[in-house]
């Protein structure tokens, strides 16, 4: 987090005023899908957006990848911004991770899956093969090298897909609902890995999801409703509005909702518990151990 | 309509070279009126195993009973058609499966496929687009004007157009936000209520088991290998485990607070609800708030 008196990091990302509709023929039903978005994304940030299906949260990672051109307002990518004339080279610094795990695999291997964009941007070969070896390693499937990425589960077809744009040296990784369509294995192998290289690196990490659990690991939650920013700010600062986020089709993690069941049950508690933990350690202190 | 399966075996490209083998062994009874979770780990054979239970495939080994029809290898395809009128599929994405230039029709294509009069056709697809709490002036719109939540339920719609008695939900919930994917359920239980009837929930979600299902049916490596009711079933933690199968998230907060306390609780908290009563009483017995 940026405290005031702290020179600033380098921005990342910025979007300021950016409002986008989709053209429709009928112009009753065009409705604004994004209006007056406007944040700054600094370097090592890990951002989390989150919102129900339909809050523009979609659109939003379309505009920041180039695919969607904003309608009003602009969006700066490591400085510069973001048109048709630099999108190929502005998209070359980021890597970016889509929902469905079966629809981003080229190589016949793991190993040559991942080396297929490296292939892609001219690295030679001797510079390849350890980024390819590393990428894995930082998602621990080193030992999945010449596996066929069509034989893996989810949550391990999701970890290539993550190595692939690892081994790019991203300046921005996107993960567009990465963990929605795997099971909860997959989806706890992901969250783990995702944990792990936010400790190792300092990359800087834009997750769009609407998984709570996903959103503690943040520095910053950015939450969408009906095409606006709802609220910004930290885990906790977001989940103190855990009311407002339940009106929006958001889920609580499971320890808030519980301490909330507990509260109506007539159990008294202190504030909000964002981990199982928290919750559990304070039941133990306040009614077991004098 | 009860279905009960004996000694289940389903072989791949069976007397092929790449004969594999995926069912082996399945015994089970899904009792009418019943609401069965079948849970298993990604490649158990609970997709294989469901693909049985309207007819699609027959089964290489023993017999599929499905009400009075019984079903094994050398049945011939009239009698699965049959099979097919009372008992519905709603598969993963279900919205993928649209086709129709509106709603409506959409909704009328099952029906009069089976030889259903238009008129007759029309007038369950209106009734279809209230009980889903579909707005009704949507069945004249094109289907692929419709949100992600809706398509969905225009595709739930065609399936019970022709009245099943047996309703199988594949991972009805893949992709929702978490509103969208407890309104869905929410619905489900509903219709199971209201129409009477016998539901099968395929699922990754231990809690929507333990929540809505009345029995539950673990696969493991192409067989069935536990059933019994949900108190049963989830109170077999290791034995799941084995299976690489989670227990739901209350029970597993169950266990961490019995063993902290040393209180255990009157009974298995399904859900988070009954977790939160059982729980008030342990604390409110322990003398209150120290």
């Amino acid at each position: 987090m940026i405290q005031s008196g702290v020179v600033e990091l380098k921005e990342i990302l910025s979007l300021e005023h950016v409002s986008f509709t989709y053209a429709s023929e009928d112009v009753q039903e065009s409705r604004k899908a994004l209006e007056d978005i406007s944040f700054t994304i600094r370097e090592g940030e890990w951002i989390a957006i989150v919102g129900h299906n339909g809050s523009g949260k979609s659109t939003l990672a379309k505009l920041i990848i180039g695919l969607l051109f904003p309608n009003e307002g602009t969006i700066r990518v490591f400085l510069e911004e973001l048109g048709e004339e630099n999108l190929w080279n502005i998209r070359s610094r980021m890597g970016i991770v889509f929902q469905n795990p079966d629809n981003q695999f080229v190589g016949s291997t793991v190993q040559d899956d991942v080396a297929f964009a490296l292939e892609n941007n001219g690295v030679p070969f001797e510079k390849m093969v350890p980024r390819v070896h590393a990428a894995l390693a930082q998602v621990k499937m080193e030992s999945f090298l010449d596996h066929e990425p069509h034989h893996l589960s989810g949550g391990q077809k999701q970890r290539v897909a993550i190595a692939g744009a690892l081994a790019l040296e991203p300046e921005l990784l996107i993960l567009d609902e990465a963990t929605s369509m795997l099971d909860p294995q997959g989806r706890d192998e992901v969250i783990r890995v995702v944990e792990e290289l936010k400790r190792q690196t300092g990359l800087t990490v834009l997750s769009i999801t609407h998984d709570l659990e996903e959103v503690l690991l943040a520095d910053r939650v950015i939450v969408m409703n009906q095409g606006k920013v709802l609220a910004i700010g930290s885990p906790a600062q977001i989940f103190e509005r855990g009311d407002e986020l339940e009106a929006i089709g958001l889920d609580l993690p499971f320890s808030m909702k519980l301490s909330d069941s507990l509260q109506k049950e007539g159990i008294e508690l202190n504030g909000n518990h964002m981990s199982e933990e928290e919750l559990v350690n304070e039941l133990w202190t306040s009614y077991f151990n004098k | 309509m009860d279905i009960v399966l004996q000694q289940v075996g389903y072989l791949y490209a069976k007397d092929s070279p790449f004969e594999k083998r995926a069912l082996r062994d399945v015994n089970a009874t899904i009792p009418s009126g019943s609401y069965t979770a079948i849970i298993g780990h990604t490649g158990s054979g609970k997709s294989t195993l469901l693909l049985h239970l309207n007819g699609l495939l027959k089964p290489s080994e023993g017999s599929v009973r499905i009400g009075s029809t019984l079903i094994t290898s050398d049945t011939k395809g009239k009698a699965l058609k049959d099979v097919r009128k009372h008992v519905g599929i709603v598969f993963q994405f279900p919205e993928h499966q649209l086709f129709e230039e509106t709603v409506e029709k959409d909704i009328m294509f099952g029906p009069m496929n089976f030889g259903i009069p238009e008129e007759e056709a029309r007038s369950r697809a209106h009734e279809l687009i209230e009980l889903l709490g579909l707005p009704p002036d949507i069945a004249q719109k094109s289907p692929f004007d419709l949100s992600g939540g809706q398509m969905r339920r225009v595709a739930i719609a065609g399936v019970l157009a022709f009245n099943p008695s047996v309703l199988i939900l594949d991972e009805p919930t893949a992709g929702l936000d978490p509103r969208g994917r407890k309104e869905i359920m929410e619905l489900f239980h509903r219709l199971h209520e209201e129409e009477n009837l016998t539901t099968i929930l395929v699922t990754h979600s231990m809690e929507d088991a333990a929540r809505y299902a009345d029995q539950v049916l673990v696969m493991h490596d192409g067989t069935s290998v536990l059933s019994g009711t949900p108190e049963d079933v989830f109170g077999k933690a290791e034995e799941l485990a084995s299976y690489r199968l989670g227990i739901p998230r209350s029970v597993r907060f169950q266990r961490d607070f019995e063993t902290l306390t040393g209180k255990p609780l009157g009974q298995l908290a399904l859900t988070e609800e009954q977790l939160a009563k059982e729980m008030a009483v342990v604390l409110k017995e322990a003398g209150g708030r120290k």
